[in-house]
């Protein structure tokens, strides 16, 4: 049945735990909820925190410092997860927020309003903010923050790649231009932490850190390829993001690398055993933008109907922090092999929104995807304004089968399910019937030849 | 052939604008003829460093879209929903071949839009150099400058090999010298529209200054020479009308009708229209290192714009001093629609002024729209408010 396998690590134990199935998932809820304890214990203490993104965190540095991090991206997303993210983003329009506004800020914003306080717990004053450039409305978040707390705002700046083809790889002149650029920041960053926490900077914390995350982005990396398996071993949108959320609250603990590695005894396990994560894998799909998280269920559902299963997403790559592929820090020269690693993994990130094609064509071919489907929200530009056109592109020059449909991260009032539904339905009737014409291609003459593309591996099933 | 200078401030004005509002560029096409095998390039918002083009020998022109003279029909098919007028119409320039005059497009990260415009670009104008240049978003780092430095000598390759000739530190020096003319011009022109405005209309000065974004700045030099020399002779009478600030042009910019209804009702005495062209607010030094000099003027000697964090620049900070270094009674506080930098900003200045008591009207507009009346009326009861208060 499985064509493709990815070579796997020997198994931990011949014989697996019995509740191994899932664990990831259990696991994961359960570190979710005892980090937000450990922010609503922050809250109430008054221990210094700071507020950073998932994409770029400086994880590493932070947490030498020993500052809890809060991720308001995920509160806003677990606001709408719970239902309740209109009642923020009003509160934030009222107070003058226009409806062209990313939701996430929004959200966020009505929370503070509203005292900091989460469905998930009470969340912490910042004392120090960090913002990547790795998306511009970071940068304007943290704006609203320095001036309802005064809090100390840090701009970490990582020049992204320049244009399609351009690439400067470590050791080059220009890398080392970028690289020196970065360190100095990261130099500054650490100055300002000593400042807001009044601790000594420790360089052994700072290598013990960065070694966590050398396990963890091996042990995800390997996680992610094994969903190239057919059939996959898990959802990339579903469960994908409940594992990310550990991998960016628990990035450089010894918490985190232990449970990616589990997780990925567990997707090993289920990859030699064939488990999949639906019963019948029908459709292997690859998602570019989030989901709709104000009908998170719904929004999954649609597809699982189809026996559609996300087996890749954009996503999981730039908001995981860049440790898609994996990160081998030089524990011997921290922080200059943070600076490195930043520039590359930050680069990647910020390439699969803006020069997204190739990357996107690669990762169709090798997780064996049937199609893409691009969602596009009306929150996030950064992520949908070139959207369409490298949708046409792939079409184009690589026939890839793709749907584009349209709402909202947190925003209910965007989400109409009757077009999502409709839209979903028609895209795999097509794919169902492109699926079928490529095992019996003398049925459509010369066509299916013509068109064969990334999709026609799976068909081969 | 270089653009003619017409005499009579009337006759100016009218040239200008005529440079400025077409969207087929007649200025480019003249100067491309007169220039057989002359490069031109093309950058978006908000701020370029244009010195460097100009030492290629080479001619800049600035993309701020197209307003309500082009129809974003093509464009329209390759981004989202959700996005700014002035990116749309600017792809528009693109796909319906009014730019293909360009030999390179670079846009900066003022936002995410405007990067994802680079890989727009470069997946479908192929053979036309497609770029980021990368200003630093950390303005405080004590690497900014050296950074951008390096930079900018990583841009100035990439022009080199285009032009296919070699640029010396003195063409840049030269360069530094005719756009610090340029800036200087710029701020007379302010000047007097702050001390004058009976003498110089907004509008006047905004087509005035955004004919140089389509012509070689030694020309531009020369007409506003020419507009600044005529300007005393007008007979503009002193009314008494409200001194407003219009905020919110940093990026795309607002009809000219909008800001003739609002100059209608009141005197706009100072503004943040085509900020690119004077971001940088003193002499750049004509010696040293040029691409340090430019580099550490974009940091150090430069305004604000929501497009920039800077820790020494706070914004509501910024925009009352500029109402008060014109001595503004309101501000006009505008937004472009889906414009997320914009729309953040503006509710910061809102509190601001609330705070301090400043009367606001929030506008929000498109560049493309056309119809006013709404805006007038908003307009008029805003000015009638503040008068008989
Ligand atoms: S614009 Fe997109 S990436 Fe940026 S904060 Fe909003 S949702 Fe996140
Ligand atoms: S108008 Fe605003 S959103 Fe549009 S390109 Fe300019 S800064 Fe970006």
């Amino acid at each position: 049945m499985i064509e493709t396998k990815i070579s796997l690590t020997p198994t931990p134990s011949a014989q697996p735990e019995p509740d191994l199935v899932g664990r990831g998932r259990r696991d994961g809820n359960r570190l979710f909820k005892e980090w937000y304890t450990e922010l609503d214990a922050a809250a109430e203490s008054g221990d210094p925190s700071a507020y950073v993104f998932v994409m770029g965190s400086t994880a590493e540095v932070l947490k030498a410092f020993d500052l809890n991090l809060v991720f308001p991206e995920i509160n806003s997303l677990q606001m709408a997860v719970r239902k309740v993210s209109l009642d923020y983003l009003n509160k934030a329009e009222d107070y003058g927020y226009s409806t062209d506004v990313c939701g996430y800020v929004k959200a966020d914003v009505g929370m503070h309003l509203d005292g900091r306080k989460h469905p998930n717990g009470r969340i912490p004053k910042p004392s120090i903010v960090v913002a990547t450039n790795m998306c511009n409305t970071y940068v304007k978040w943290v704006e609203i923050w320095q001036r309802m707390y005064g809090c100390k705002v840090f701009v970490l700046d990582i020049p992204g790649q320049r244009g399609i083809g351009w690439s400067s790889e470590p050791g080059s002149e220009q890398f080392e231009n970028d690289r020196r650029y970065v360190q100095s920041q990261l130099e500054e960053l650490i100055e300002a932490c000593v400042a807001v926490t009044g601790k000594p900077f420790k360089i052994e914390r700072l290598q013990e850190n960065l070694a966590h995350v050398n396990r963890m982005a091996a042990d995800w990396s390997a996680v992610l390829k094994l969903n190239q398996n057919i059939p996959a071993p898990f959802n990339a949108m579903a469960d994908g993001l409940a594992y990310m959320g550990v991998l960016s609250a628990y990035r450089a603990t010894e918490t985190g690398a232990r449970y990616m590695a589990e997780l990925r005894q567990e997707m090993e396990y289920k990859v030699q055993n064939g488990i999949g994560t639906i019963t019948e894998e029908r459709f292997r799909l690859h998602g570019v933008g989030p989901a709709c998280y104000a009908y998170f269920r719904r929004f999954l559902e649609l597809f699982q109907e189809w026996g559609a299963v996300y087996v890749n997403s954009e996503y999981l790559a730039y908001a995981g922090g860049g440790l898609d592929q994996g990160i081998q820090f030089n524990v011997e020269r921290p922080l200059e092999s943070l600076a490195e690693q930043l520039l590359v993994t930050g680069r990647r990130s910020m390439s699969n929104m803006f020069f997204s094609q190739d990357q996107l064509a690669d990762a169709v071919r090798d997780w064996k995807s049937d199609g893409i489907v691009y969602h596009s929200v009306k929150s996030c530009r950064t992520v949908s304004t070139g959207m369409a056109d490298s949708r046409e592109y792939l079409t184009k020059t690589k026939d890839v089968p793709s749907l584009f449909v349209e709402s909202d991260l947190v925003d209910p009032r965007l989400w109409s399910e009757a077009q999502f539904k409709n839209r979903i339905d028609a895209f795999f009737e097509a794919l169902g019937a492109r699926k079928a014409a490529a095992l019996n291609p003398h049925e459509l003459g010369g066509f299916a030849v013509s068109s064969r593309g990334p999709q026609q591996v799976a068909a081969k099933r | 052939m270089a653009v003619e200078v017409r005499s009579g401030f009337e006759a100016i004005l009218e040239q200008c604008s005529g440079l400025a509002e077409d969207v087929t560029y007649p200025s480019v096409k003249r100067w491309r003829d007169s220039h057989p095998g002359g490069h031109a390039v093309g950058h978006f918002q908000v701020y370029f460093p244009e010195e460097l083009i100009h030492a290629a020998g080479m001619l800049p022109v600035t993309l701020m879209g197209a307003g309500s003279r082009l129809e974003a029909k093509q464009a329209d098919s390759h981004i989202g929903s959700f996005i700014c007028s002035i990116c749309r119409t600017s792809l528009e320039l693109g796909f319906s071949g009014r730019v293909g005059f360009l030999d390179a497009f670079y846009t900066t990260p003022i936002c995410d839009v405007a990067r994802n415009l680079a890989g727009i670009w470069g997946r479908n104008f192929k053979g036309m150099t497609a770029e980021i240049l990368y200003l630093p978003q950390n303005a405080n780092g004590k690497g900014a400058v050296t950074y951008l430095r390096d930079e900018y000598a990583r841009v100035l390759a990439e022009l080199k090999r285009i032009s296919g000739r070699p640029i010396e530190e003195a063409d840049l020096r030269r360069s530094i010298g005719v756009y610090n003319e340029n800036r200087r011009l710029l701020r007379d022109l302010y000047r007097i529209k702050r001390e004058t405005p009976w003498l110089l209309a907004t509008t006047e000065a905004y087509v005035l200054a955004k004919a140089g974004t389509v012509m070689p700045r030694e020309e531009h030099n020369e007409i506003l020479r020419s507009a600044l020399a005529e300007i005393p002779n007008r007979t503009g009478r002193r009314q008494d009308r409200v001194r407003v600030v219009f905020e919110g042009g940093f990026c795309e910019q607002p009809p000219l009708d909008m800001l003739q209804l609002i100059e209608e009702a009141c005197y706009i005495v100072d503004d943040d229209l085509l900020l690119g062209m004077r971001w940088i607010d003193q002499d750049v030094p004509e010696t040293g290192d040029a691409l340090f000099a430019l580099a550490e003027s974009y940091i150090e000697r430069s305004t604000y714009s929501p497009v920039q964090h800077d820790d020494r620049k706070p914004k509501e900070e910024m925009l009352l001093r500029r109402v008060e270094g014109s001595g503004a009674a309101a501000v006009i506080l505008a937004a472009a629609k889906m414009c997320e930098p914009g729309l953040d900003e503006q509710v910061a200045y809102q509190k601001t002024l609330e705070a301090k008591q400043i009367p606001f009207l929030l506008l929000d507009f498109e560049e493309k729209m056309t119809a006013f009346e709404r805006m007038r009326m908003e307009v008029e009861t805003f000015v009638e408010s503040i008068l008989f208060d």
